[in-house]
């Protein structure tokens, strides 16, 4: 429990973490929490573009729909297609990791070759032009930033698998004729797991970021999803009379990554205490 | 050096034609039919068969992709679906924009970054550090695109202080065509007063632009300047009397610095990312616009040309900077 207490000191982890535990249970219990759930999704034309009330905390939209409501239910779509991309990233990433940092010769070289394919453009340009390939929504989206996310993992368990390859147990483990996949996932794996950890949660955050640049862009969300990027594109046409509309969402997206990037600070610095940011 | 050079260089193309093979695959195999969305919905299957044949696209994949191939290296990207005009030119026409964006965002983000990264390490646990790593955590939180909307919504369009958008005036014409930055080239012909409406303009999509690369730079900055001044040769000097400036400036500097260089490399990864949104937003007529505009459009020859356009920039910068970490720190560049 000493790794507990450590993590209970710092103080920007917890919140971060705290954060991160508010967004999952605001995300599951998104529908009974919105205050006006019914209003998150029909327009009303009487009601539209009314600034922060009392009933409406943070006004109302283009169609008359309470954005309170919308962000709140926002954070569905949010964090489970984040959840999904970086799932899915780890999936290609990991064991492709494994492969080119346990073996040499042509495989491995052939895997951190085709990862510098994907890492040649950042990222964002790169999973841009294939959503809108792959047809745009939001799922074109979410398979697009999949497939430019996971060399990143791969870059990462490399490394980490070269560092442990080297150690005497897994000679010996060798020697005793232990199969190759048995030493890579019962024994490699583990001593991996805590970088690609810290790098899944930093990562969360980056890609609820990335998606909401692609809502904003044309290339995710579609209408009425209720995306906070999409949101933001929505409320261009109604600045500068109607402020509130795009402040709202924006914070949610300002909160939530932070939220990620303090959690996994955190982590990094219990991972790996030379890291340490600050002393 | 030249050897280090020639071993990047080997690296960078086989990615770059990696990247060409899987972007030409995806558009070639993915979206509907490209010939029948330009003949639009009433036209005939002859008339979908003709357009086929001009463009080429009856015939085997391999040999589409050769004759595209041969076609990049000599420079042509084809004809843009939409705008009617080669993609070539219409790339090399926002090339400038893109570049002068970057480039003042990346002076602005470095300069600032390093000055407020060495403040909060020499006054290390003050109230200035703590502000300044908030902001360092906060200032990659922050979705450049919905900055940029708020600081236009407050700046231009409230005070009237910033213009709201573009690179000029429409009163103005463009300075003539020498870098291709404005900023540079109104000075050439004595132009101030273009000099001064290009700077005002740039003003606000440069500063949401290097949010998040300055972020990065106060961090690593600090972070490096902390671990430099627990060294024992900073101790050595406060022990014989050297006064804290003295140290500082020149010793711990020099040593520290390193570190946040190679993290300018990086950031332009993230600068050319964020230029596309930010580019979309305050209609700068770059490339990132033009990529903005090529997917709306669904214009896919235009979408590959841009990628592999940013690709190749993306690599040559990389470059410089291992070249430019090779000079400053020699250990790197002989090592290989």
């Amino acid at each position: 429990m000493l790794i507990l207490r450590r993590f209970l000191r710092d103080v920007p982890a917890v919140i971060g973490a705290l954060i991160v535990l508010t967004l999952v249970i605001v995300a599951i219990f998104a529908p009974y929490i919105a205050p006006r759930l019914a209003e998150a999704f029909d327009s009303n034309l009487m009601m539209r573009l009314k600034p922060p009330s009392a009933d409406y905390p943070f006004g109302t939209d283009g169609l008359g729909r309470d954005i309170l409501s919308r962000v709140i239910l926002g954070t569905r779509p949010a964090l489970a297609a984040s959840l999904i991309v970086v799932l899915g990233a780890m999936v290609i990433g990991i064991p492709l990791g494994l492969i080119a940092g346990y073996r040499d010769g042509w495989v491995s070289e052939t895997i951190m070759r085709v990862t510098d394919v994907f890492l040649a453009v950042p990222q964002l340009v790169l999973a841009l032009a294939m959503a809108q390939i792959l047809s745009g929504g939001i799922w074109s989206a979410i398979l697009a930033l999949a497939l430019t996310y996971w060399p990143f993992f791969t870059r990462t368990v490399y490394s980490e698998t070269r560092r442990v390859r080297s150690a005497l147990f897994i000679d010996a483990l060798e020697s005793l004729g232990a199969s190759r996949l048995r030493i890579l996932t019962l024994h490699v794996m583990p001593n991996v797991a805590a970088p690609v950890i810290v790098r899944a949660t930093a990562g969360m955050g980056f890609t609820i970021l990335t998606l909401a640049v692609l809502g904003f862009l044309g290339v995710g969300a579609a209408p009425p999803d209720p995306d906070w990027g999409l949101t933001i594109a929505e409320s261009r046409q109604y600045l500068p009379q109607s402020w509130w509309y795009a402040t709202f969402p924006g914070l949610a997206i300002f909160i939530v990554v932070l939220g990620f990037s303090f959690l996994g600070d955190g982590l990094r610095d219990l991972v790996d205490p030379r890291l340490r940011r600050s002393r | 050096m030249i050897g280090f050079l020639l071993r990047r260089l080997v690296m960078v193309v086989p990615a770059l034609f990696g990247l060409l093979v899987v972007m030409f695959l995806l558009v070639r195999i993915v979206p509907a039919d490209p010939a029948a969305v330009l003949a639009g919905d009433n036209a005939t299957v002859a008339q979908i068969e003709q357009i086929r044949q001009t463009l080429g696209l009856d015939r085997p994949l391999y040999e589409q992709f050769w004759l595209y191939l041969t076609q990049v290296l000599q420079g042509d990207f084809g004809t843009s679906l939409y705008s009617s005009r080669p993609i070539g030119a219409d790339i090399a026409l926002r090339l400038g924009a893109t570049i002068e964006l970057t480039l003042v965002s990346l002076v602005f983000a470095t300069a600032v970054g390093m000055v407020l990264g060495v403040l909060a390490a020499v006054r290390r646990n003050s109230l200035i550090d703590y502000v300044l790593r908030f902001i360092s955590v906060g200032g990659l939180a922050l979705a450049s695109f919905w900055i940029a909307i708020m600081l236009q919504l407050l700046l231009s369009m409230h005070l009237g202080w910033l213009p709201l958008r573009g690179r000029l005036p429409a009163s103005l014409p463009a300075p003539p065509h020498f870098t291709g930055l404005y900023l540079v080239d109104s000075l050439l012909v004595g132009r101030l007063d273009i000099f001064v409406a290009s700077l005002s303009h740039i003003v606000l999509p440069a500063f949401t632009l290097s949010l998040a690369g300055l972020a990065a730079i106060v961090r690593f900055t600090r972070s490096s300047v902390v671990e430099t001044m627990q060294n024992d040769f900073v101790a050595y000097e406060r022990a014989v009397g050297y006064p804290q400036r003295r140290i500082i400036m020149p010793y711990v500097l020099r040593s520290s610095l390193i570190t946040p260089i190679t993290q300018v490399g990086l950031m332009f990864g993230s600068l050319i990312s964020g230029a596309v949104a930010i580019e979309a937003i305050f209609d700068w007529p770059g490339l990132g616009f033009y990529l903005v505009q090529a997917i709306l459009s669904s214009d896919y020859k235009a979408i590959l040309a841009v990628t592999l356009v940013i690709g190749v920039i993306y690599a040559f910068v990389n470059i410089v900077v291992d070249v430019i970490h090779g000079l400053v720190d020699p250990r790197i560049s002989q090592k290989g």
